[in-house]
Order: structure tokens, then C-alpha cells, then sequence
């Protein structure tokens, strides 16, 4: 089977403009979150929808469920968040277990609730790449020189830029694969990893890319707020 | 949902508009296939006037498309199912005037949107199933049901003597317009009048292929369609209106960007009846599809369909315009956008 994973455990500190986690912010006339799970929704060989939310959350995510969501609202389940993005990831995983049990074919995508423009064609290559290769991540190349300065101050390197890529959502597992590796991890590495790829990359699992969208922008700061608004030809909320 | 629509901003040039779409009570498609049209192909080269391209662009192109039903909070369609759209959009009743002629109908992909888009989010009443046609096929279904809007109009305006019938054109209208025909009318003769002796080869089961050239002075059809369009529209009214018994009925249904002079004074004499068809509305579809059932008639169209790579970003999308302008028949490709 293949889910959906959609990360909302967020609560939006980075935002400032609003005491609400960004993902329920407007974008048009409805929550981010929700243009996100219509994507995944529409996308019919998604089996079943996850949303893993903030706890304090869950019951206001329900709502925005029951007031906007007008088809398949039967495939979607919520899920309480963990501290951090991986535990998120796993506490769906443990609630995909628990309803359908473990299965060798089973692939979850995972994708930020705050990346409303992800496109049909992005999820679909998601589902055939990590069908065939177990693990993938959606990328874009980098278009500005990636510049390393390890102590913050001066540069140590300029990595060639036709290798470097800036990755963006969704990432895909196969579910068997993802718990083993995450499972093996130390307390002190579930610290520092915080990136489901960057797990699979340090157990040597390899990761493939999807080409991701310029325009799969994630709306972290005010500024990435007004240019979605802007892109849907929105009026500004400020 | 925010949908993205694949917009032509200006000639060869493509951009993407971020839409919300308002889903509520409205049938959602995934776009599978899609067809070029030659008008798509006019916009994209600039080969209408700067006063029509100011006029209607931005808008996405492609009026030709199928697509899986998605979700349908009406009922009417099963998730998955094949089907595709009416691109006329009556806003009002009329008994009188055909859907497609009325003066406030839109015609999405010529100032409206087309089909260029991520998603379709239409009404119910707009969709047509074409379930079990295969899915190169089912893109064409637009383009076939004006063929059956002519023969609808035809067939309510010719006189009864319908023995011989001549399509002017070798191209796509004109192969489409045979088949229709021959399936509807298997025992009238058809003849088709050409310019280029290797597409009028494509033409295996009408009645007779002539060259413009060879047609000998006794040639005569009772009724006519006209499929040329363009330039050759002048030369193929001019040629009809000679070999036409009198009063014939003249289906025209090419595009000409330019007027074109015809000959009044034997249209006169033979008291002629000119017939403008353009288009298609909802009765056309359902009778299109019926036809796209049938398996010769399938068969048919598979002949004049090339299927181009499939399109998954914008410079895919220029390729196929491309690659059309060197089709001879018709291009339909993939879409994963």
C-alpha cells in the first residue's frame, strides 16, 4: 500500500506574525495544511492519508478536516506529532502498522504540511522512484554557488554546483526499511539526524532523487507567506 | 487545491498560474492524453493577428484531451473512469441555436483556459464518459465530435439525394470527417479531393482519392464538405462550387484567417446552400463517443495518430508543438504534469 505522510507538527515559531503553527495560516480561502492534503488526496493511488499534528493540535486539525476536506475524507487519519520530524514519521509509521499491520510492499511519502504546491507529477514520480528503488528524495538543482564555511566565519569549501541540489518534500521509504534503520539508531543519533534521508545516506541505503519544482517552495517566513500568496493572486493578509 | 495551468503568455513562451479551484460539488480529472489542434498550433506560432493574441492570451491552449475521473461528488462518474470534457460552455438555453453557435457560449482554449493543467475541475453535466476507448484515442474525441456535429447538420439541412458525396481536404478534419461518414453512411459514395498524393494514400476506405489537379471535367458530388481551411479554402469553395449538382448543401468547416471571395454568382445559378460548422456541443460528444466504441472505427483513427513523447515539464510542451509542426495527421502525447 502506499500512504501519505503529511508532516504538521510544527507550531510555527519562525513565523512570528501569528501565534497559529503556520500550516493552518490561510493561503486563499483555506488553511495551507488543507491545499496540501487535497494534493495528496487527488492523487489516487495514495491508499490512505496521515497527518501527523502537534497534540495540542489534533483536535483543531479534525475540525479544518470535517470544514474543508469534500472528498475521500474517509482515507484520512490523524496522528499525534513526536518531538521532533522523525518521531513524527514513526509515530505514523506505529499507527499504519496498527490498522494494516506490517507488509513488504507497503511505501510511505512524506511531505511538509507547509509545501501546498507540490504537484501530481512530483508525487507520482515519488511513488514509481521509491517503488523501485526503496528510497528517494525530491530535489532541484542548485542554481546559486553553495558556499561551506564550517566555523561560520570563512570559507572551507566551494563544493562544485553541478553535484549540489537543495532538497525539498516529499521523501519516500519503503516503511520495512525505514523502521530498521531508525530503530538502530542511537539516542544521541535520533538527536542529530533529524533527516529521514540523511539516515538512510549514514547506514549506506541509497537515496534517489526526484526532480522537484522551483515553485514546491516551503512557507517558513513571512516572505515565503506573501510570495504563495502572491502566487495564487491572493490579496496580502498584512 | 491549488492547481497549476500550463498558460501560453505569449508566442513560444509558456508560464504557470497558481489557481485555487473551488472543488466543492464539481467533477476533478486527472488529465491523461491530449491532442494538438491547429488552432492551439496558430496561438503558439503567432499566426494570428496581434489584436486576437493581445485579446486572448495568457490562457492555456488544448481544447482535445481524456483524462481519469478523480473524484465525483455527483455520482455520475466512477473514480478512475476515462472521460473527457466539452470544451463549449453554454451560459444559456436556447432551443433554437446549437450550443456551439449561441452568442454568450465560451469555448475554453480560445480567451478561456484550456486543458493545459494539472487538474480539470469541471461540472458533471460538462463530462462525457469514453470508458474502454484507448486512451490515444480518446484524446481525439473533441475533434471527432465536430465531425458529427456536421453530419448532424447535414443531415437536417441536405436534400435527400445523397448519393455522392466529396470531402475537399487531405488532412485531419478531412480523414475524420470520411470515417464519419462511412460509418454513418456506408453506402453513400465518398470521394476525397486532395492535394498530396501520400496522405490521401491514408484514405483506404472511401469510395475514390483524386488530386485537385485530375479531377476531370464531368466530376460531380451532391453535397460537399469543405476541410481545408487556410489558404486552401479559396481553392477548395472555388472547386466545390463547380462540381456541385445544383443545389447541393456545402458543409464548411476549415478555418481561414483571412476572408475568402466566392463565387456568389454560381452559388446563385445552382442555387447552392453554404453551411458554416464549427465545433461541437454536449448531443456531439455523446454521439462521438458512441462511435469511439467501436473498434474499426478505433481502428481508423489510430492511423492518423502520432504519439509523441510524454510531456512532463514546459520544455516537453514546446517539444510537442514542435514535433507537430512536422505531423502530418494528428499529435497527441502523454501528460504527467
Amino acid at each position: 500500500m502506499i500512504f501519505g505522510a503529511i508532516l504538521a507538527g510544527g507550531v510555527g515559531s519562525r513565523m512570528k506574525m501569528s501565534d497559529m503553527p503556520k500550516q493552518f495560516l490561510l493561503l486563499g480561502y483555506k488553511p495551507i495544511v488543507i491545499h496540501t492534503l487535497e494534493k495528496f488526496l487527488l492523487n489516487t493511488r495514495m491508499d490512505k492519508v496521515y497527518v501527523g499534528v502537534h497534540p495540542d493540535w489534533l483536535d483543531y486539525m479534525e475540525d479544518l478536516i470535517e470544514k474543508y476536506i469534500v472528498f475521500r475524507k474517509e482515507d484520512i487519519v490523524c496522528v499525534a506529532g513526536g518531538g521532533d520530524r522523525n518521531s513524527t514519521i514513526m509515530n505514523i509509521v506505529d499507527a499504519i502498522e496498527a490498522e494494516f499491520g506490517e507488509n513488504e510492499d507497503d511505501y510511505i511519502i512524506t511531505h511538509d504540511s507547509v509545501r501546498p504546491f507540490v504537484t501530481a507529477r512530483i508525487l507520482d514520480e515519488n511513488i514509481e522512484c521509491v517503488i523501485k528503488y526503496n528510497a528517494c528524495d525530491t530535489v532541484i538543482p542548485a542554481t546559486d554557488t553553495i558556499v561551506e564555511a564550517k566555523d561560520n566565519i570563512i570559507i572551507s569549501d566551494i563544493p562544485e554546483r553541478k553535484y549540489m541540489y537543495q532538497g525539498q518534500t516529499p521523501q519516500s521509504f519503503k516503511i520495512g526499511l525505514l523502521k530498521k534503520l531508525f530503530r538502530e539508531l542511537s539516542e544521541e543519533e535520533k538527536g542529530i539526524l533529524t533527516d529521514a534521508c540523511k539516515i538512510c545516506l549514514m547506514r549506506g541505503v541509497p537515496v534517489h532523487l526526484v526532480e522537484g519544482e522551483v515553485s514546491n517552495l516551503k512557507i517558513t517566513t513571512v516572505t515565503d507567506y506573501k510570495i504563495a500568496q502572491a502566487l495564487i493572486g491572493g490579496v496580502l493578509s498584512d | 487545491m491549488i492547481n497549476h495551468i500550463y498558460q501560453l503568455v505569449s508566442p513560444g513562451l509558456f508560464a504557470i498560474k497558481y489557481s485555487e479551484e473551488d472543488i466543492v460539488d464539481k467533477v476533478i480529472i486527472k488529465p491523461s492524453h491530449m491532442a494538438i489542434c491547429h488552432a492551439d498550433q496558430r496561438y503558439y506560432l503567432g499566426l494570428r493577428s496581434r489584436k486576437i493574441l493581445e485579446k486572448k492570451l495568457p490562457m492555456a491552449l488544448i481544447h482535445e484531451f481524456c483524462g481519469h475521473v478523480v473524484c465525483d461528488p455527483t455520482g455520475n462518474f466512477s473514480v478512475g473512469e476515462l472521460v473527457t470534457v466539452i470544451p463549449n460552455t453554454p451560459r444559456n438555453n436556447d432551443d433554437n441555436i446549437y450550443e456551439n453557435y449561441r452568442k454568450n457560449s465560451i469555448f475554453l482554449s480560445s480567451g478561456y483556459d484550456g486543458f493545459m493543467r494539472e487538474y480539470v475541475v469541471t461540472d458533471a453535466e460538462r463530462v462525457v464518459s469514453v470508458d474502454g476507448v484507448p486512451e490515444d484515442v480518446a484524446a481525439i474525441t473533441e475533434f471527432v465530435s465536430v465531425a458529427t456535429h456536421a453530419v448532424l447538420r447535414y443531415d437536417s439541412i441536405a436534400h435527400s439525394k445523397r448519393k455522392r458525396i466529396g470531402i475537399w481536404g487531405d488532412g485531419s478534419l478531412a480523414y475524420v470527417m470520411s470515417n464519419v461518414i462511412k460509418f454513418t453512411n456506408p453506402d453513400v459514395h465518398v470521394t476525397v479531393i486532395g492535394k498530396s498524393r501520400d496522405k490521401l494514400s491514408y484514405f483506404s476506405f472511401v469510395n475514390d482519392v483524386f488530386l485537385a489537379s485530375d479531377l476531370s471535367e464531368d466530376f460531380t458530388v451532391d453535397h460537399a464538405f469543405e476541410c481545408c481551411g487556410g489558404e486552401g479554402s479559396f481553392y477548395a469553395i472555388e472547386d466545390i462550387i463547380k462540381y456541385i449538382e445544383p443545389q447541393g448543401s456545402i458543409m464548411l468547416m476549415g478555418v481561414s484567417e483571412s476572408n475568402v471571395a466566392i463565387n456568389t454568382r454560381m452559388v446563385l445559378e445552382k442555387g447552392l446552400t453554404l453551411v458554416g460548422c464549427s465545433r461541437s456541443g454536449k448531443q456531439d460528444f455523446l454521439v462521438a463517443s458512441n462511435y469511439l466504441a467501436n473498434k474499426k472505427f478505433q481502428s481508423r483513427l489510430k492511423k492518423i495518430i502520432y504519439e509523441a513523447n510524454s510531456v512532463s515539464s514546459i520544455e516537453d510542451i514546446h517539444r510537442v508543438f514542435e514535433r507537430d509542426g512536422n505531423t502530418s495527421f494528428k499529435t497527441v502525447f502523454k501528460w504527467c504534469l
